[in-house]
């Protein structure tokens, strides 16, 4: 059985007139231990589809299931890292992160709870800023503070929306190696939204692309079966990596209407210009 | 150059508008306003009253900071009503559309009523001055807290409210550890409003019930004809209510800050 299973799942947003359709007969099974990404334009409704999986949304029809029982409201059995890193401001690092602690573990001591906090504020190099509070602190740093909240309630499955989106390349690719790094002690279940398409492929065991909205849908999955650890540099020679995004970028493509009838071709997500002209 | 910017903006501009206002001040107790007692003459019956400002010489006549100080005892217990009974009816119109239907066009019908209406109410309601008092203050001024509350409440982003559903925080958790610090500073702002109307309802509760406390002593001196003593209320009335609203501001704006 696997971990997490959503079948013909369909959202839509507004009543009648106004009335838009988002996402469309989503299917998806993810196995437990699987690192996957998935891909998509700005718009499309990804963190619509992240927020029905965290339980903060209810779909209009198809069901969406975590091992096997109906996802009916948001439970520790998830853990969210959300796109705008959603930190309490008038809460310390440390704060922030015991208060999921202390909700999920009540029976612990209060020395365990404080550890246990002290132990995932390290995890994500954040110890010297532990008494900080989210205005003091960088966007990079903020993420962190994001993922250690969503890990420290040790959930089932990881779920993180465009985690890296608002941080520079730099940043990005020593968060990038921080998360594979703690998805490979643990071996947690993730899914992980993202524009970039590269960042998929560097992290996940699979790719599954989310078309051009509305109506958004995914696309097949691409699976990564390049061995790990995979090496920024190393990998954008390796021919096996351009198929993969190649495949992916061509259904992403192929999805946009703007980019069918060929005017104008506007990606979203960030793709070298090459290409998007050698995908067409 | 830019500290003597500072000193003039700060210093020489203020002392100037207060030179003028007593001025003007002389001028009239000179002039139109025969029973207007000068600036000096001001000075020369209220000095007693402020070099001696905790003296008891007898009911009536006290120093002016012992006054102020029963004032502000008052004050503090009708606030503290205001606040105890403004924010849970604050949170209760910003949490639920079906409370802010039923009462919100009751509360915009009470909000506009004057002290001087209230009191009457009061001292019927509970036969005594001190009681009917603290009724007033509470009840005319809880109504920024009311509202700005209720605002607060309203405006706390969206965010906030997933993590304590992500992480399933019970609802006093909720309440406490995320929908109260996310309304505080808006609720501050309504706590400033509320504290500068219980001030200014203070001065008409005592002199109708002739509680002792600066309004009273206003009054009173007004009767014995000592209008000297009226001046020197106000500006001790004015300069309270100021340095209240500073402080107010300060621990607002501090507020603001860990909020950002
Ligand atoms: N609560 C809502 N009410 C109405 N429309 C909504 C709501 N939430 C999302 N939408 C619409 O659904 C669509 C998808 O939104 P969503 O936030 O899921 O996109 P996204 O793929 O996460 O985009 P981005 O990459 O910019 O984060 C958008 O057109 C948006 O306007
Ligand atoms: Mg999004």
């Amino acid at each position: 059985m696997p971990l997490l299973e959503l079948s013909k799942v369909c959202k839509g947003f507004g009543y009648n007139g106004s009335r838009v359709e988002v996402l469309k007969d989503i299917n998806l099974e993810i196995e437990q231990g699987e690192f996957v990404a998935i891909v998509g334009y700005s718009g499309a409704g990804k963190s619509t589809l992240i927020s029905m999986i965290a339980g903060l949304l209810a779909p209009d029809s198809g069901s969406l299931r975590l091992e096997g029982k109906p996802i009916t409201r948001p439970g520790p059995d998830r853990g969210v890292v959300f796109q705008n890193y959603s930190l309490l401001p008038w809460k310390s690092v440390f704060g922030n992160i015991y208060l999921a602690v202390d909700q999920v573990f009540p029976d612990w001591t209060k020395a365990n709870k404080t550890e246990h906090a002290e132990r995932y504020i390290e995890m994500v190099n954040l110890t010297p800023a532990r008494n900080k509070r989210p205005n003091e602190l960088s966007g990079g740093m903020r993420q962190r503070v994001a993922l250690a909240r969503a890990l420290a309630v040790e959930p089932r499955i990881l779920l993180m929306d465009e985690p890296l989106g608002a941080l520079d390349a730099l940043t990005r690719a020593t968060l990038q190696d921080e998360i594979e790094r703690i998805w490979r002690r643990d071996q947690k279940t993730v899914v992980m939204i993202t524009n970039d398409v590269d960042e998929g492929i560097l992290l996940a065991d699979r790719i599954v692309p989310l078309s051009h909205g509305p109506r958004a849908t995914l696309g097949p999955s691409v699976e990564v079966n390049l061995p790990r650890p995979r090496d920024r540099k190393a990998m954008n020679h390796d021919p096996r990596f351009q198929k993969i995004r190649a495949e992916v970028i061509h259904y992403l493509l192929g999805s946009n209407p703007r980019i069918r009838r060929k005017t104008a071709p506007i990606p979203a997500f960030d793709v070298p210009l090459g290409l998007v002209r050698e995908a067409v | 150059m830019k500290n003597f910017r500072f000193k003039f903006d700060w210093v020489v501009l203020p002392a100037i508008g207060l030179a003028l206002v007593l001025a003007i001040w002389s001028a009239s107790s000179e002039t139109w306003a025969g029973k207007l007692p000068s600036p000096g003459q001001t000075w020369d019956k209220s000095k007693l009253y402020i070099t001696e400002p905790f003296a008891h010489r007898g009911v009536q006549d006290q120093g002016i900071v012992r006054f102020t100080l029963y004032s502000l005892i008052l004050v503090a217990k009708g606030y503290a009503l205001a606040l105890l009974l403004g924010v849970p009816l604050g949170f209760c119109l910003g949490l639920s559309d079906f409370f802010t239907r039923t009462f919100d066009p009751i509360f915009q019908i009470l909000r506009p009523v004057s002290p001087l209406a209230w009191l009457p109410l009061g001292l019927v309601l509970f036969h005594k001055n001190e009681p009917a008092a603290i009724f007033t203050i509470a009840i005319c001024a809880m109504w920024p807290t009311v509202l700005n509350t209720a605002v607060g409440v309203r405006s706390i982003p969206q965010d906030y409210l997933n993590v304590a559903r992500v992480l399933s925080l019970s609802r006093t958790r909720t309440l406490f550890s995320v929908l109260l610090p996310a309304a505080l500073p808006y609720m501050f702002t309504g706590f400033r409003l509320s504290l500068g109307i219980a001030w200014l309802v203070i001065v008409a509760a005592e002199m109708l019930t002739g509680i002792p406390g600066v309004g009273n002593f206003l009054y009173q001196e007004y009767n014995s004809g000592i209008f000297e003593h009226i001046l020197l209320c106000i500006i001790t009335i004015g300069i309270v209510g100021f340095a209240m609203d500073r402080i107010m501001s300060i621990v607002e704006n501090n507020l603001k800050r860990v909020f950002a």
